[in-house]
């Protein structure tokens, strides 16, 4: 056996769990998926005393529709996600960047919370809850409370939930039908972390562009929203939009790093390139230049 | 560290044990119950080797635990071929077309395969490709891989 020992519980609700959580202050650890703890566990990366597994817990699994937005269990399995009608329906990109997340193996254990929780830079999940600007509702023994995705990452694997506290659900507002899709990665294999990737989406008013949320993985120690980008964006008709000029902004925005995979001049250049060549085609316009 | 009772059916036969909270499922079929044609390699989800069918779907076993497989159905490579010993049309097509060399990486691959197209008879071999991004042929024996899937998506070899 390669993990270090541990007591198992599995909580049939989230009362229970939050509860189990509070008592083991700080010495638990919640498994989804699994799909990345497993292999901190097996590494002995992660040595909780506590192992909590949430798949017992039906109100943590599926899709909803509430109020303009869709609402997303989060111990829904990314297979799940991947077929299910109404997502395909309200969040194409986030259907899209789901395909990006791991192989047909992981996907059919991992989770979309576990991902978003787990906050890797280079992961398509948090991005895509930072680019659609989803909120993350959190619970815990001392309340809930609801954070927006933007500000819920604070570095790599660091966020703003406290030991006791557990995701209870992640909200994508609705964007408008027929809204444009934006994504791109550039990873060494298919399934690996993205070297540099991009997601998004456009809402088309008139012939310009009334609503924009784009962001970006693997470029910084969080998901980094394009602000910049999404700003120069805002009210510009299809025509009057430079989409090398649009991706510089947006590259501004980042603080990518350098590792042994690829430094992070390649990944501003990289990140240019597929930025202005995945708004190009995504709103068929010409370059400028 | 917890010790749990569990109940898993593996191909078709029941199996009730007690497991250490940490044992991952893979390590369970072949050290608590013999079932050796599931192999563990990198035991960190990187090669694919361990891939068995957990309730259908195709998962690696070293990212689970024992524990969490209580109640479900698990289906190992020594439960895709017939009783009577016919091989399984993905482990004849592999046969068939050289798709292995040490076999290391087999088990796993034809457990894939396989739920791929339980999933659906018609997957197209671009749709087999795909999944096989989850496994790795050390002695890069990808080619005659791809000659099964060819077959398999009765496609020209």
């Amino acid at each position: 056996m390669k993990p270090a020992p541990f007591d198992y519980v599995r909580p049939a609700s989230i009362a229970e769990a939050c509860a189990i959580l509070s008592e083991a202050g700080g010495g638990a650890t919640v498994i989804a998926g699994g799909q990345t703890l497993m292999p901190l566990l097996n590494l002995r990366m992660s040595q909780p005393f506590i192992l909590v597994d949430i798949n017992g817990i039906a109100e943590l699994k599926g899709v909803s529709r509430a109020g303009g937005a869709t609402r997303i269990g989060p111990a829904t399995r990314q297979a799940e996600a991947l077929r299910d009608a109404t997502l395909a329906r309200q969040l194409p990109a986030l259907v899209t960047a789901l395909g990006h997340v791991g192989h047909y193996q992981t996907r059919n254990r991992g989770t979309v919370g576990g991902s978003i929780a787990l906050g890797e830079p280079a992961a398509e999940m948090p991005a895509t809850a930072v680019a659609l600007g989803a909120e993350i509702e959190i619970a815990s023994v001392r309340g809930r409370r609801s954070v927006k995705a933007e500000e819920f990452y604070l570095g790599p694997y660091m966020t703003v939930l406290e030991p006791d506290e557990l995701v209870t659900g992640i909200t994508y507002p609705d964007w408008p039908e027929g809204h444009v899709v934006l994504f791109r990665e550039v990873a060494q294999r298919p399934g690996d972390f993205a070297l540099v990737g991009m997601v998004g989406a456009l809402a088309l008013e008139g012939g310009s562009i009334a609503r924009a949320g784009i962001a970006w993985f693997g470029m910084g120690p969080v998901p980094v929203r394009a602000r910049q980008a999404e700003a120069a964006l805002l009210g510009t008709g299809l025509g009057d939009i430079d989409a090398d000029a649009v991706a510089a902004l947006a590259v501004a925005d980042t603080a990518p790093f350098d590792d042994h995979h690829a430094s992070a001049e390649y990944r501003r250049t990289v990140g240019k390139r597929i930025f202005a060549r995945t708004l190009r085609e995504a709103l068929d316009i010409r370059s400028v230049a | 560290m917890s010790e749990h009772r569990i109940d898993i059916t593996v191909n078709g036969r029941r199996h009730t044990a007690t497991v250490e909270a940490r044992a991952s499922l893979g390590e369970f079929l072949r050290e608590g119950l013999g079932y050796t044609g599931t192999h563990l390699a990198c035991e960190h989800g990187v090669c694919g080797a361990c891939t068995v069918r957990v309730d259908g779907v195709a998962v690696r076993s070293c990212l689970m635990l024992a524990v969490q497989a209580d109640g479900c159905e698990i289906t190992t490579v020594e439960g895709l071929a017939a009783p009577d010993g016919t091989l399984h049309r993905v482990q004849q097509a592999l046969q068939d077309n050289f798709g292995l060399q040490c076999g290391f990486c087999t088990p796993g691959v034809a457990i894939t395969l396989a739920a791929v197209l339980d999933d659906d008879p018609a997957a197209t071999a671009q749709d087999m490709e795909a999944a096989m991004s989850g496994h790795v042929c050390r002695c890069t024996g990808y080619q005659g891989i791809r000659r099964a899937i060819r077959q398999l998506a009765g496609e020209a070899v």
